[in-house]
């Protein structure tokens, strides 16, 4: 029964990395862009929550979109200030702004918040259910379901209607989705502000479980990494399976082989992947 | 005149100010400065090569150094032997997990790569710290009090100041002497397109491989300079991610991919780290790095060349000539 719970919960937080990293897999699809501060985005959406809580009050879908609407300004804006800039430099100037941009978030983190971990209060979403003899924390639950229902409905968005058409039409061939008359500037800032939006959610969904502080970042920033490499890069789908993957390896090499070691079975697992298959589950080579 | 301007001139003069630098400012604070101006200027020097001639990024450059900083010790440790015992198997060690990372990564586009050095950088963080034989969490300690020269543990600064000068001399020669060959062609080619590169003959794959193992090396002997002047390392001083993002900062800073670049850059930054840490008091390391971030961004955005290029650009041909660095 304890293996069953173990397994389930980590299904369910599988639910919540998958939310994010089909942020950054999305982001990678359309403009073969990595974002370093992805991980970031997340970290702020907790916070933005908390903040939200204290400040406004209300329940989990109040700090929930609050998260998401702050986080995908935040994503607008930082593509169009910074991003859209460096997407025709050199490789350097690409690697360079995200990452400086991740230290930038972390360390603002770290001095207006400071290294503490916090919490956010008890909430509607506190308390157990018990179904058929496994004990779920009710916010994990609502949490994994929110963030599956939302990643599919990420992928919906781009497979199944108008703007995600154009969308892909802008990853397909900028100059081409041009002369279609589809802006391709919109369409990336779009994308951007979905990718934030989704990290900001997830993290506003995370927060409701598990307390964090500023460092949480860094991990998520890998953990997403190491998603998308499973799950294919550009593929929503691949990462929610993928997601869902890592969240269960985590949580069993947690459970079996000790909370240290649940991050370098995760880790290892990405330098296999490079190894053996660098384009994912259902990535395109 | 003409002959101290001229690029060999300059040089010179460059040597002679690092090598009268410590004399002149002899107090123990100045010369600490200059100590550490000298190991980052190593350090960014040696990812230079991957990073800024071959257009490589590594944001996890740490993993060599720490690799570099941790051999030493162990060998001091385990078997008490002399810390520069540990620095072949640091560079051996260090070269073998860089034809690890560059095998499959180079085969793919460059965001791959600079994915997986951050990722196996903090992989071997995580393991290093839960790893007991290297000290866990707590680190290794090197010799206390010196038994001899070997033991590379002094009391002032002086003999580290002129050993670290002579690894950067090494560094910058050899940096110098791939510029020139045909090597050093291949890598600016590989860096301006792969593709065009490749189809012109360049053995591409093999170039970055041979770039990032020599570059790996080097930032290996930084990391054994460096636990060798302090005596100590624990996993966050070795591997965390602050070590990558200082050699990326101070290569960009002053000019990835030309050969000065990351000693203007070490130049500018260790001064400016200095003069935040007084100023913000010890709790300013994390502006530090919000400073730090900034910077990275601001050198993205607007001169990815660094300082050396916003020079070229901004600064008039004719006042260049007189002035020139």
């Amino acid at each position: 029964m304890v293996a069953v719970q173990v397994i389930v919960g980590g299904l369910l937080l599988g639910a919540i990395y998958a939310l994010f990293s089909s942020g950054l897999t999305l982001i990678w699809g359309m403009m073969n862009f990595i974002n370093f501060a992805h991980g970031e985005f997340v970290m702020l959406g907790m916070y933005v929550a908390l903040m939200a809580v204290v400040w406004i009050g209300g329940g989990p879908a109040i700090f929930g979109i609050a998260a998401a609407v702050a986080l995908a300004a935040l994503g607008v804006v930082i593509y169009f200030s910074l991003i859209r800039h460096v997407t025709r430099g050199p490789m350097l100037a690409q690697i360079l702004s995200t990452f400086g941009l991740a230290l930038l978030l972390r360390y603002t983190a770290f001095w207006i918040f400071s290294a503490n971990f916090v919490s956010l209060p008890t909430n509607a979403l506190s308390g157990t259910v018990n179904l058929a003899g496994i004990y779920l924390p009710i916010g994990q639950l609502v949490a994994g379901l929110v963030a599956i229902t939302l990643t599919i409905a990420l992928h919906l968005l781009l497979t199944r209607t108008t703007v995600g058409s154009k969308l892909l039409a802008v990853a397909e061939d900028r100059t081409a989705a041009m002369l279609m008359g589809i802006r391709p500037d919109r369409m990336q800032a779009l994308a951007w502000g979905l990718s934030a939006g989704a990290a900001g959610i997830a993290g506003a969904l995370m927060a409701t479980s598990y307390p964090w502080s500023p460092s949480v970042g860094e991990t998520f920033g890998l953990i997403a990494f190491v998603v998308v490499a499973l799950g294919g890069f550009g593929s929503v789908l691949g990462s929610l399976y993928a997601g869902l993957i890592i969240g269960l390896i985590q949580a069993a090499s947690a459970f079996w082989l000790g909370a240290i070691y649940k991050d370098i079975v995760v880790y290892g697992l990405f330098v296999a992947l490079l190894w053996l298959r660098p384009q994912g589950l259902m990535g395109k080579a | 005149m003409k002959n101290i301007l001229s690029p060999r001139g300059r040089v010179v003069l460059l040597g002679a100010a690092l090598l009268l630098f410590p004399i002149v400012f002899s107090s123990a604070f100045y010369r600490d400065i200059g100590v550490a101006f000298l190991l980052a200027a190593i350090s960014a020097s040696a990812w230079n090569i991957v990073g800024g001639y071959a257009g490589q990024v590594s944001v996890g450059h740490s993993m060599f150094f720490g690799l570099g900083a941790y051999m030493p010790l162990l060998f001091y440790t385990l078997f008490g032997w002399s810390p520069i015992a540990g620095i072949p198997a640091g560079i051996v060690l260090s070269i073998a997990l860089a034809v690890l990372i560059g095998l499959p990564t180079f085969r793919l586009s460059g965001h791959y790569f600079s994915m997986a050095t951050i990722a196996v950088a903090e992989l071997i963080r995580i393991f290093v710290g839960t790893w007991d034989f290297v000290g866990a969490a707590v680190g290794l300690q090197g010799p206390a009090t010196a038994r001899g020269w070997w033991d590379l543990t002094f009391r002032g600064e002086l003999p580290y100041y002129y050993i670290f000068l002579a690894v950067l001399g090494i560094v910058l020669a050899t940096t110098a002497f791939i510029e020139r060959r045909r090597f050093g062609f291949y890598l600016r080619a590989i860096k301006s397109s792969e593709r065009a590169a490749r189809s012109l003959g360049v053995p591409v794959r093999r170039t970055k491989m041979q770039a990032l193992a020599l570059s790996a090396a080097f930032t290996s002997v930084a990391g054994s300079l460096y636990a060798a002047k302090t005596g100590f390392i624990d996993p966050d001083s070795g591997f965390g991610i602050l070590v990558s993002v200082q050699m990326v900062i101070v290569a960009a800073l002053g000019g990835a991919g030309v050969l000065f670049g990351p000693l203007l850059g070490a130049l500018i930054l260790i001064p400016l780290q200095i003069a935040t840490n007084t100023w913000f008091g010890g709790g300013g390391s994390g502006l530090t790095y919000i400073l730090y971030g900034g910077i990275i961004v601001l050198i993205a955005r607007f001169e990815p060349g660094g300082v050396f290029e916003l020079w070229y650009r901004v600064v008039p041909e004719r006042w260049r000539r007189a002035y020139a660095p």
